[in-house]
């Protein structure tokens, strides 16, 4: 089993990548084996180190997708233009390199099994990632914790992981997953395209009363204005817990 | 030197001797929350300060907006690695604030509104080192970046600059807060990279 928790020092690790799977036309998923890796709760993220031939060296974080699963890590990447990372782990990046990492870190935004306590996962675009890991956790310890998630994304070519969702969802009747299209929705989709608003949330996701854990992961704007509709709706806001991917005009 | 990342030139070097080491550039203000944005009135806001002997004083906003203001420009350190150099604040030295209570403590635990705290040394609130700040760039300072007041403690990783704040109080032990029980360094200084536990 994993040993999650974060004690002690977090020292650097060399993970190989061994696998390489594109998810969209832009982001991927980067397979590492990290030999030694302790493990890790669902939600967390890792600090990856890349070095230039010249010494240069710059550090990024990284939600991992994947559940605890001994040596084995997965990250997935969605590039952002001019970023200085980003684009070099969905492109560049090839089996067989080597990886500088440190982790887990972050001991907040993490789902861990046992609780019965129904779950309610709300994503915008790439903040599906950890929450992806929450719903593999899941699976692999059999835990029975109902989950619900509402995935925004900008149309059905954006979508992480579309098979294993679909797959996931049809199989799994504890977990319930509803797709809201920001920019074009599939023929024959119950909404129109649009931002997520209260009356999807109340339909897709636990009633307050049930006293879901609700996670809420993507760009700022995305998570504000979630977490303000979790909030109107009437979840107590000590039970929302938010991940923001912070910066949008950096250099991630 | 690291393990050579194959066909990785870097991009944006912006080594400059004001970022710490570990620390990219940002121009846009990125915002980092654990939770939503608390609703905060100004007409019931208030600021609390207990010391350890257990007394308490408060201001009121009125009250708070009374003390002497400063403008501040500071570096911003996150840990999540982004830097933003040359912010502009307004805000009430630490100073001001505590030269009206009579404390010997050592150590401060930092609250507010939503139920996030802090730690740090009291000898890292003085001497020009820390503010409530409540303006940004000439404006109010927006929920999201911790309005109606967050404290600013720009020579500590920015998670020490709580937003929402509403209170300290004062403590003759160290106690850590919501970062520093979670994995995250207990003093967070980022000239000497101290991200998390053990580092």
């Amino acid at each position: 089993m994993a040993r999650a928790a974060v004690l002690g020092r977090l020292s650097w690790r060399v993970g190989t990548v061994i696998e390489l799977r594109d998810e969209t036309p832009t982001a991927r998923t980067i397979v590492l084996d990290v030999p030694g890796w302790p493990g890790h709760a669902a939600g967390q993220h890792v600090d990856l180190r890349l070095t230039a031939p010249d010494g240069y060296s710059t550090e990024r974080s990284y939600s991992i997708a994947s559940a605890a699963d001994g040596d084995r890590l997965e990250l997935t990447v969605e590039p952002i233009p001019d970023g200085e990372v980003s684009p070099y782990l969905a492109g560049v990046l090839a089996s067989g390199d080597q990886l500088e990492l440190r982790g887990p870190v972050g001991g907040w935004f993490v789902w861990r099994p046992g609780t019965a306590d129904p779950v309610f996962l709300v994503a915008g675009g790439s903040g599906l990632v950890p929450l992806m890991a929450m719903i593999r956790a899941r699976d692999l310890t059999g835990d029975e914790s109902p989950f619900r998630l509402v995935y925004s994304v900008r149309d059905p070519a954006s979508i992480l992981y579309a098979d294993e969702l679909r797959r996931r969802a049809h199989d799994d009747h504890g977990l319930n997953v509803t797709c809201a299209y920001t920019r074009m929705a599939p023929p024959g989709s119950p909404r129109p395209a649009g931002r997520i608003d209260a009356s999807l949330l109340i339909a897709a996701g636990w009633p307050p009363d049930r006293r879901p854990a609700v996670f809420v992961c993507g760009p700022t704007g995305f998570v504000e204005a979630a977490a303000n509709l979790l909030v109107d709706i009437g979840h107590d806001p000590r039970r929302v817990k938010t991940e923001r991917f912070g910066s949008t005009g950096g250099s991630p | 030197m690291g393990i050579i990342s194959r066909g990785f030139g870097g991009r944006n070097r912006s080594s400059r001797p004001d970022l710490p080491p570990g620390q990219y550039l940002v121009r846009d203000f990125p915002v980092l929350s654990a939770g939503p944005t608390p609703r905060i009135d100004l007409g019931s806001w208030e600021f609390r300060v207990t010391a350890e002997d257990g007394s308490i004083r408060t201001w009121d906003w009125a009250a708070f907006r009374e003390l002497p203001s400063e403008d501040i420009t500071v570096d911003l350190h996150c840990v999540t690695k982004w830097s933003k150099l040359g912010t502009s604040w307004a805000g009430v030295s630490m100073d001001a604030v505590l030269a009206e209570i009579a404390t010997a403590a050592e150590f401060a635990l930092v609250g507010s509104y939503g139920g996030y705290t802090t730690n740090l040394p009291v000898e890292d609130l003085l001497n020009g080192q820390a503010w409530i700040a409540y303006a940004y760039d000439g404006g109010d300072l927006e929920p999201e970046h911790g309005g109606p007041a967050r404290l600013l403690v720009p020579h500590l990783y920015l998670w020490k600059s709580a937003k929402w704040v509403n209170g300290i109080q004062l403590l003759d032990h160290d106690e850590p807060g919501f970062w520093e029980t979670a994995g995250y360094h207990n003093y967070g200084d980022p000239w000497r990279e101290q991200r998390y536990w053990g580092d």
